[in-house]
């Protein structure tokens, strides 16, 4: 009989509990969610602010740019988060999903630039230039020939360009859930495929049809010597430490942080750097962003001051903890700032 | 019938069929045995790896310096007014480290390494310490405008450095150590002002952001841990042996508690992340409990353990023999009496042995915690019972995997030492159920 009444008692306790103080409880702390990407970012810029201020730590969790805004869009309240962290610009089927669940006042905030860069073992096959149509005529899963597509043939990096070391095609790129794939396919495949004269062919065969040419620029080949990694970059730095011929599409920041593993490409005889993406010189780059709900501001304490704090030229000017890591500052930081100073007055 | 009389007949008398079959014997006595080595080399091989790379993880380099606390940078104005200096961040701090260094690196200018300068010993600092001098500065406004010696963790390069991750060739080629802080790293060593030791911050500590993986610790993801499992033993131990009695012993056996059967079976095999759907829908969505709290960790794990618990349960009912009950019954007890006080004591050790493996298992589990927000970056540890249980924490296999994906190769060792904590953990509760077992098992 004892173990029984102890049972029901232990029972209750934790029902009564989670029933009282659920209700009673408001939330403190910030909450963020989104992309991966951003996520190194964020949980520096989380640390240094419950350093600094006297409001708790931020909470940041990651899964990525889509599954971050769609819980950024399910509503206003405490128990949705505050901000959403982003690769990526917000989408328009995002925004009115957001305003059918009544989250309207939606600040988009940039906080820099990452660059994305082409790498491959330091001691592998001497991979140091690149042009995006040599990506795009190695990585192509058709190619335009004599009037027709065929599949493409090359296997070799030497038969794509005389000039590149004699060793077969091996690449790692990001997989489609990846925001990087997206600016992959668009900044240096489609850039390639337009570079090299093949778009213009492939309008010839087909007709004219632009959007199907872009999408037949896009399409990466599938036998085997192109390889999607749906993990992280680390994932990708194993792939190519076991392939030394691999090689790996890394954000800035990830090849920084490994420079003793991995030497970088140049693209267009541009070599990747916070400086040559910050003037616009290295072309593969993107805006990295996070989207504050208004509706929190004053209700969720210190969002307003996270925000500010994020941006701040501290934070993430040039000399700031967010550049050393490998964020390529934004010029235009002032007109954030001032963006924010003005929120909630 | 005679062609089974034909060929029984002889094979007794043959002895080569004999031999074969003692030959088949020993054959699948080996295989037997190649199947175990095959499975203790793989432990060995597992447990090895993870321990050569972990152990190093509670071992941090530490990094003594003279900090002259500057009261122009630190207290402009210079009236002690703590709301003053809290408002001076940490940033302000960082010039003040490679300041005070100057004098460090003369001296080692002028005799071991002839290329030591203040921003390089400075950079063998972690970034933590500008929130360290802060902390101090805070609580000790008094101390302003003296010099005092603190004690800072070293930068994850040189930590790696020293315990043989990182050499002169590797730094040569890397953007974030310069081969002269290894120098000035051995004659710190030297002169005593640089230590390697037990660093308990990693077990207690709180996870840091990817600037500085040498402050980075399991504490949170610990504390989260022990959390979810308190609240998984509170409520699957008492739920699921009490629907185990009754579906034992008093349950009519009918069709609907077939059904229930049944389902309590296909329970047990539902894939984990189906219990973190359920958990936002239920918990977060409808009941309104916050993101990211060891309560909702703890309502799924404890719905995913349910059915493991029940199951292990009814085994164990079922093998106390039922003369047992039988006879208490004879001697005029009641049903209940005859179960709680005779069955249900002699069924403990299998209960037990079950509820420990169900628990291991939610331990262990990250998949549905990532749904309920719990895959995080959380900086501040819960705070005590029973409030706590509604702050934001992590889980110890959480750790593991956010570890895991960090750009910085430091960060290895520390994901190692985190599955380190965590078989212990594991070690430690089946050691408690095989303990309880002992003590409480029956033969008959």
């Amino acid at each position: 009989m004892k173990s029984g009444h102890f049972a029901g008692t232990a029972v209750a306790t934790v029902m009564a509990i989670s029933a009282t103080s659920a209700f009673a409880q408001s939330r403190d702390q910030i909450q963020v969610a989104g992309s991966s990407t951003v996520l190194p970012y964020a949980s520096i810029v989380a640390e240094a602010f419950g350093e600094n201020f006297d409001y708790p730590s931020p909470v940041v969790e990651s899964g990525g740019s889509s599954a971050g805004l769609k819980k950024f869009c399910e509503g206003v309240g405490e128990n949705t988060i505050d901000i959403a962290n982003s690769s990526r610009a917000i989408r328009e089927a995002e925004v009115a999903a957001c305003a059918e669940a009544g989250v309207t006042d939606i600040m988009e905030v940039r906080i820099g630039y990452d660059g994305i860069v082409f790498a491959s073992k330091s001691d592998g096959p001497d991979f140091t230039a690149f042009t995006p149509a040599q990506w795009y005529n190695a990585l192509a899963a058709e190619l335009p020939q004599d009037g027709a597509m065929v599949a493409n043939p090359n296997t070799n990096w030497t038969s794509v360009d005389e000039s590149l070391p004699d060793s077969e095609i091996l690449a790692f790129i990001p997989g489609t859930k990846h925001g990087t794939r997206e600016v992959f396919e668009e900044k240096v495949i489609l850039q390639g495929c337009e570079d090299s004269g093949a778009m213009e062919q492939i309008l010839e065969i087909n007709g004219g049809d632009e959007d199907a040419a872009e999408s037949a620029c896009m399409a990466v080949r599938t036998d085997g010597l192109s390889v999607d990694i749906d993990g992280d970059y680390t994932e990708t730095l194993a792939r190519i430490e076991s392939n030394p011929n691999g090689i790996g599409v890394f954000g800035l920041a990830f090849y920084e942080n490994n420079t003793d593993k991995l030497k970088v490409a140049t693209i267009n005889d541009v070599v990747p750097s916070t400086e040559s993406i910050s003037t616009g010189e290295y072309p593969v780059s993107r805006p990295l962003y996070f989207y504050l709900k208004q509706a929190h501001v004053g209700v969720i304490p210190g969002l307003k001051e996270y925000a500010e704090f994020f941006v701040s030229d501290a934070v993430a000017g040039p000399n700031g903890p967010l550049a050393a890591y490998g964020l390529v500052s934004d010029p235009a930081l002032a007109e954030t700032q001032a963006k924010i100073a003005d929120l909630g007055s | 019938m005679t062609d089974a009389t034909a060929t029984a007949a002889p094979a007794t008398s043959d002895p080569s069929r004999t031999q074969r079959r003692n030959a088949a014997e020993k054959r699948f006595q080996l295989y037997g045995k190649l199947a175990v080595g095959i499975g203790v080399l793989a432990l060995i091989m597992l447990l090895g790896s993870i321990l050569s790379r972990g152990l190093p993880a509670f071992n941090q380099t530490f990094i003594k310096a003279d900090i002259t606390l500057d009261a122009a940078a630190l207290d402009p104005n210079g009236n002690r007014d703590p709301e003053d200096i809290r408002k001076v961040l940490t940033f302000a701090y960082k010039p003040l480290i490679n300041d005070s260094l100057t004098g460090l690196a003369e001296q080692l200018a002028a005799g071991p390494v002839p290329e030591a300068t203040p921003d390089l010993i400075a950079g063998m600092i972690s970034d933590a310490a500008t929130a360290t001098l802060r902390d101090y500065v805070i609580r000790n406004p008094g101390q302003i405008g003296e010099t005092v010696e603190f004690e800072f963790l070293a930068n994850a390069r040189i930590d790696q450095y020293l315990k043989g991750n990182v050499d002169r060739e590797s730094a040569a080629a890397d953007s974030r150590v310069d081969p002269i802080q290894l120098d000035i790293a051995d004659a710190l060593q030297e002169s005593g002002a640089m230590e390697k030791r037990f660093n308990l911050d990693f077990i207690i500590g709180p996870d840091a952001s990817e600037n500085r993986p040498e402050a980075a610790g399991i504490g949170v993801a610990l504390m989260g841990s022990a959390y979810m499992m308190l609240i998984v033993l509170c409520l699957a131990l008492p739920i699921g042996v009490a629907a185990s009695i009754y579906l034992e012993e008093f349950a009519p056996k009918n069709w609907i508690t077939d059904i229930i059967e049944v389902n309590i079976s296909n329970l047990a095999a539902v894939p984990s992340i189906v219990f973190g759907i359920l958990g936002l829908a239920i918990f977060i969505n409808y009941m309104h409990l916050p993101n990211s709290a060891p309560i909702v960790g703890g309502l799924v794990l404890t719905l995913m353990t349910l059915p493991t618990i029940i199951i292990s349960t009814r085994a164990s009912l079922k093998s106390v023999p039922p003369s047992i009950k039988e006879a208490a019954i004879g001697v005029g007890a009641s049903k209940m009496q005859a179960i709680f006080h005779h069955v249900l004591p002699l069924a403990a050790p299998g209960i037990l042995t079950g509820t420990i493996i169900g628990l291991a298992q939610a331990l262990g589990e990250t998949a549905p915690l990532l749904l309920i927000g719990m895959v995080a970056f959380v900086r501040d540890h819960p705070g005590s019972l029973p409030d706590g249980l509604f702050e934001p924490a992590t889980g110890l296999p959480v750790q593991v995997y956010n570890f895991t994906q960090r750009a910085d190769p430091a960060f290895v060792e520390r994901a190692s030492g985190a599955i380190i904590v965590l078989l212990a953990f594991l070690v430690i509760m089946n050691a408690i159920a095989i303990f309880l077992r002992q003590r409480l098992e029956r033969k008959w």
